[in-house]
Formats: structure tokens, C-alpha cells, sequence
């Protein structure tokens, strides 16, 4: 299960190059070729992932560990608002609590990014402009991606026009499903394309594609395309991030960056509410890749709620007592 | 002589309508009056508390938002679900504080009462509590009482079943929802009332029972800041200026404890339920 491919079976006869694809570019030749190296990735070992997953669960964070881990997981949240009912004013009160996300304590690092819908990108990057926090936006008709890939392009380019510098896609699930591996790579590639210097996440969707030797497909898939980052989920289908997709997610980054060269990040996103969930998802990446991926621009943690919970969590290191929700601002 | 194998229970805690037990996986044992050994049950630790306060603020809308009417039906309901445990209570009462199986039955006698007392008072405290107000000006004035919102209750030590319900239902009766901490050598009787609630309607979170030490969990819940008031009743005496000095960093309500662990019997009149409502006045502009 923690077994770290050889990049020599990988892709029989080439050597690990420098920079993305290159070790790999027989593989997504053609549909066939792509497939056969697909399905010859080592099958997920189901009870062991979720074994280890919980297992490395169980793993007490008290004291210093337990202030480093929130303030650490508070730098890796992308704060999400992805409802129909958004707006610009909404936008901007989430960016200010993106700077600033206890205003009662300013030792509170800031998060990530903030992720959005594309029309409202700009707002967005007006409200974020000189603070560091990145602006991500879902494109490519997010999240169900059923739309032809004019469409979705066109999308990506306008997001990446009104200022967002990550653009989160998703894959054609129904394509990937239905085994045209190639269409999915080609239209990842052409995303990335669009994105120009944008950041990509590419979002698998791990509850749609059922089961582990898909996401661990479809994260290498992503990542032979050109991904910065994989991603679990949109957040709107259920299951989304659980511990052992993240798991198998970062052991196929692991192994990438060990046939490529290349290192790829990785985001949970949905379903990750407490400061505990954040931890256990901290303890699997340093666990299974290792420090190198504990940071912001390796891993984010894609939530809304979360955050709140980590400064309710903050507060109560600092003051010494139990915090309330009256003590942190209402998304 | 039958060989069939005990079934024993195991004494858990009741937390947001759920049987779990305490986070700690500690536990302690319960003895009878003499001495004797009754059961281990839950010994709830600060982590149990502050999930308690959760659940507690969770039902609070609910619990808050239903008619008055409604509240004293399923207060009402946990009068009649307990008398078809009177037995079980009888015996745990008698058990734990010693008592007769006369007085242990006159004291069950008196705690399904004190319900139904309670059930009746949810839908009168606006008419009794409440008014409308003179004032000199072209406005209606009116007063209502609305529940404080989560109140932390550290249970009376020596009656562990009538001293319970005569703390937890008048909380209850105005709105609010409850985190108790029982009595700490007498648990066995809140852990059934528990069985109670979660089978009377009343819905989960609204009342909330830590069995284990008031003395260790009242200053986390005292100085919790979701918190919005602290009977101090059970409170160990030499902690409770403590408690009441923690309790004012974030402004809560406190009930003081009494002097003496009053009896319980007695008439309890309205003074357990008016330190756990607000009053909200409205001034409604006349029309000509």
C-alpha cells in the first residue's frame, strides 16, 4: 500500500526528465497507450488505505504541536463561497476576514486564497490586491463540468480575466468513467493552456468516481496533464474529502515527484468542519509526503466553515477557555 | 437457581439525545449509602462539556423556538414517561441515598410531580412575568420573558433525583437548554432520567447530563464563553466564589448556591425560573 513506484516500470525505457511529462509522453500518445499505463498503476489496497488513514487519525496533537498545526492549517484554507446566492458584498466580507481572520487577535496568519465563482473573481481581487492571499476561481462549468469544452474554456479564460490567479476545474467525470481517459487528459491540457500563468487545481471529485484505483488514476492523470494541484471534491457531492482519498492522493504526488521530478500539490476540499479533521489531514501529509508538502503552496484545505472552527481552537490556547461562536464573525 | 448470564448495564452519559460515553474512557465507581458497590459509571471530562455545550447551543432554537404550549406537552410527557419507570427510580433512589422503600417512593412520587408543576408554568410566565407597561407617550409598552439561552447546571449533591429535576425543569420550563453536572456519589438516577428524556419528545441536546466531579468540570463550564448562566446549586462550597468570579468574564447569569441543600419537597415557587429568563421590552408606536 505505501509502495513507492519504481519510475523504471512506469514508463518502461524512459528515464525521469527534468520537467512534467517529459518521462511520460508515451503514455498519452493515444487512448490505448494511455489506458493500458492507467490500469497498470498498483491497485489501491482498500482496507489497508483506510486502515493507515485511521490509524494516523488517532494521533494526539496537544500544546505547541497543537498551535503550530492550527496556524498552519489556518495558511492552507482556501475560504470558499460557492452559493448561487453570492455577491459582491459577500465577496468582500469574506476577503477581509481572508486578511484578517480574528480581528480581535492580529497574530492570526492569513489564509491561503479565496475561492469563488468567476464573475465575481474581480471583486475579489480588488478586495485581496497587495495582501498576499491568492484569488482562486471554479471554472470550466463547476461543478458538475457538463458543458462542451468551448464553453469551458471560454470560462476559464474569463476567470483568469477578472483576476484570479488559481482557476479550480473539474474533470469530465462522465468521460472518465466511461473510460476515454484521453479526452479527459486532452481537455485538462487545454485548461491549462487557458490559464496562462494561473495556478490549476483539478478537481476528481473522488465521491463520483467511486472507488480508489480511480482517484489514484484520475490524480495521475491530472498531474501527467499538467495539474499544480489536485483536488478531492467540489464540496457539493457527498462523500467528499476523506481521509484515505487524501491518502491516495498524496502517495500518487509522492510518486510522481519521484518519477518526474515535479511536485504537486494536493487539496481536500468538503466535509473538513473541525480543527481536529485538519489536523488528521496534516499528520496523513507529513506522514505519507513529508514536510515538503506542508505548506500553502502544496496544500490547502478548501472549506468555509473550518476556519471558524480554527480560531474558536486559537482563541481557547491563547485565553486558557472555552470559546463561542459569538467570539468569531459570521461568514 | 437459573445460570442465565447477567445482563448488566453499562452507566454512560446523555449528550445531544445520544448514550455516549465520556471522551476521557474514564470512569469511577458508584457506591450504595453503605458503602457497598453499585456500578461504574461515566466520569465526564472537560472535553465532555464542551461537546455538551455545543449540542446545548444546537437545540437551542429549536427548543427556545417552540410555543410555550408545546414545551409544557413535552414536559408534561416526561411526567408520564417516568412514572412507567417509577419502579427502576425507586429502587436507584433508595439505593443511593439511603432511604426507605416508602420515603424512596414518596420522593419519585414528588419528582414526576414537580414536572407536571413545571409543565404547566411554560405557557403562564409570559401572562405572570410578563406586562404591559404605562408609559407617558403614544406607545404600547410591553414586557415578555424569553429564555437566558445555554444554562450550566451543577446539580445538588445529596438528592439525586427530586433535587435534579427541581434544577433541570425549571431551566427547561423557560426555554433554555441544559448542561448538568450530577451529583458526583449519587449518578445513578440522572443517567435513568436521561433514558427518560430521550424517549419523551424532548429533543436531543435540549438537556444534556455529565455524570463525574462538579467541582472539575464547573470551572470550564463557568468560564466557557457560549455559555449563558451557571446554577451553582451542586457547586462544591469552598469553589463557588471562584466559580461566580470565572462566570463574570463573560457576564453570565448566576444562580448562588444556598447556604444549605434546601428541601427539595418545599413548594419551589417561581425563584428557579426567573434568574434563567430576560426580559425584552417593546415599545410599538399608537396609531390614531
Amino acid at each position: 500500500m505505501t509502495h513507492v513506484l519504481d519510475p523504471g516500470t512506469l514508463a518502461a525505457g524512459t528515464r525521469p526528465g527534468p520537467g512534467p511529462g517529459t518521462a511520460f509522453d508515451d503514455v498519452t500518445r493515444s487512448d490505448a497507450a494511455l489506458r493500458a499505463f492507467l490500469h497498470g498503476l498498483p491497485g489501491v489496497d482498500q482496507v489497508g488505505a483506510e486502515q493507515r488513514a485511521a490509524t494516523l487519525g488517532t494521533r494526539s496533537i496537544k500544546t505547541t504541536a497543537k498551535a503550530w498545526a492550527i496556524d498552519t492549517a489556518i495558511s492552507m484554507v482556501d475560504l470558499t463561497t460557492l452559493e448561487g446566492a453570492d455577491t459582491p458584498g459577500k465577496v468582500r466580507s469574506l476577503a477581509a476576514k481572508a486578511r484578517r481572520p480574528d480581528p480581535t487577535d492580529p497574530t492570526a496568519p492569513a489564509v491561503a486564497a479565496v475561492c469563488v465563482y468567476g464573475d465575481l473573481a474581480g471583486v475579489a481581487r480588488e478586495a485581496l490586491a497587495g495582501t498576499g492571499v491568492h484569488v482562486a476561481a471554479v471554472a470550466t462549468a463547476f461543478p458538475s463540468g457538463r458543458a462542451s469544452r468551448e464553453v469551458k474554456l471560454a470560462d476559464v479564460r474569463d476567470a483568469v480575466g477578472n483576476g484570479a490567479d488559481e482557476i479550480d476545474m473539474v474533470i469530465d467525470r462522465g468521460a472518465f468513467l466511461a473510460g476515454r481517459y484521453l479526452e479527459v487528459f486532452e481537455e485538462v491540457v487545454a485548461v491549462k493552456e487557458a490559464c496562462g500563468g494561473a495556478h490549476l487545481k483539478v478537481i476528481l471529485e473522488t465521491g463520483e468516481l467511486v472507488t480508489y484505483d480511480n482517484a489514484r488514476r484520475a490524480s495521475w492523470l491530472a498531474m501527467l496533464a499538467g495539474a499544480d494541484f489536485v483536488k478531492t471534491s467540489t464540496g457539493k457531492i457527498s462523500p467528499a474529502a476523506t481521509l484515505p482519498v487524501c491518502l491516495v492522493m498524496l502517495e500518487a504526488v509522492r510518486d510522481f515527484r519521484a518519477a518526474t521530478g515535479r511536485q504537486v500539490g494536493v487539496k481536500p476540499a468538503g466535509g473538513i468542519r473541525t480543527t481536529k479533521d485538519a489536523i488528521k489531514h496534516l499528520v496523513l501529509v507529513n506522514e505519507t509526503v513529508g514536510a515538503d508538502w506542508l505548506s500553502p503552496d502544496r496544500f490547502r484545505l478548501g472549506a468555509s466553515s473550518l476556519l471558524n472552527d480554527l480560531l474558536l481552537q486559537r482563541q481557547k490556547l491563547r485565553t486558557g477557555h472555552y470559546s463561542g461562536p459569538d467570539h468569531v464573525s459570521v461568514d | 437457581m437459573s445460570d442465565r448470564l447477567a445482563v448488566r448495564k453499562t452507566f454512560k452519559l446523555y449528550l445531544g439525545g445520544a448514550f455516549p460515553r465520556s471522551e476521557s474512557g474514564r470512569t469511577y465507581a458508584v457506591t450504595d449509602a453503605r458503602g457497598a458497590f453499585l456500578a461504574n459509571a461515566a466520569w465526564a471530562s472537560r472535553k465532555d462539556a464542551r461537546d455538551a455545550v455545543v449540542a446545548a447551543r444546537g437545540a437551542f432554537a429549536k427548543w427556545s423556538g417552540a410555543t410555550a404550549y408545546n414545551r409544557g406537552q413535552v414536559l408534561y410527557r416526561v411526567a408520564e414517561v417516568m412514572e412507567g419507570r417509577h419502579a427502576q427510580f425507586c429502587e436507584e433512589v433508595a439505593a443511593g441515598e439511603g432511604l426507605s422503600a416508602g420515603r424512596a417512593r414518596a420522593v419519585v412520587d414528588a419528582a414526576v410531580d414537580r414536572w407536571v408543576w413545571y409543565a404547566g408554568w411554560t405557557d403562564k410566565l409570559a401572562s405572570v412575568l410578563g406586562s404591559a407597561n404605562p408609559v407617558a407617550g403614544p406607545f404600547f409598552g410591553f414586557s415578555t420573558p424569553e429564555p437566558t439561552g445555554v444554562v450550566a447546571v451543577l446539580a445538588p449533591q445529596r438528592s439525586s433525583l427530586l433535587g435534579l429535576v427541581s434544577v433541570l425543569a425549571p431551566v427547561l420550563a423557560g426555554g433554555n437548554t441544559a448542561v448538568v453536572v450530577t451529583s458526583r456519589e449519587r449518578p445513578l438516577p440522572a443517567v435513568t432520567l436521561g433514558e427518560v428524556l430521550a424517549t419523551s419528545d424532548v429533543p436531543g441536546g435540549v438537556v444534556n447530563l455529565l455524570t463525574g466531579d462538579a467541582g472539575e468540570i464547573g470551572p470550564w463550564l463557568a468560564e466557557h464563553d457560549d455559555v449563558d448562566a451557571v446554577d451553582l446549586t451542586g457547586a462544591p462550597p469552598a469553589q463557588a466564589m471562584e466559580l461566580e468570579r470565572l462566570a463574570a468574564g463573560s457576564i453570565k447569569r448566576v444562580l448562588r448556591p444556598p447556604a444549605e441543600e434546601p428541601d427539595w419537597s418545599a413548594d419551589p415557587g417561581l425563584s428557579r425560573m426567573t434568574p434563567f429568563l430576560e426580559t425584552k421590552t417593546v415599545w410599538h408606536p399608537k396609531g390614531v
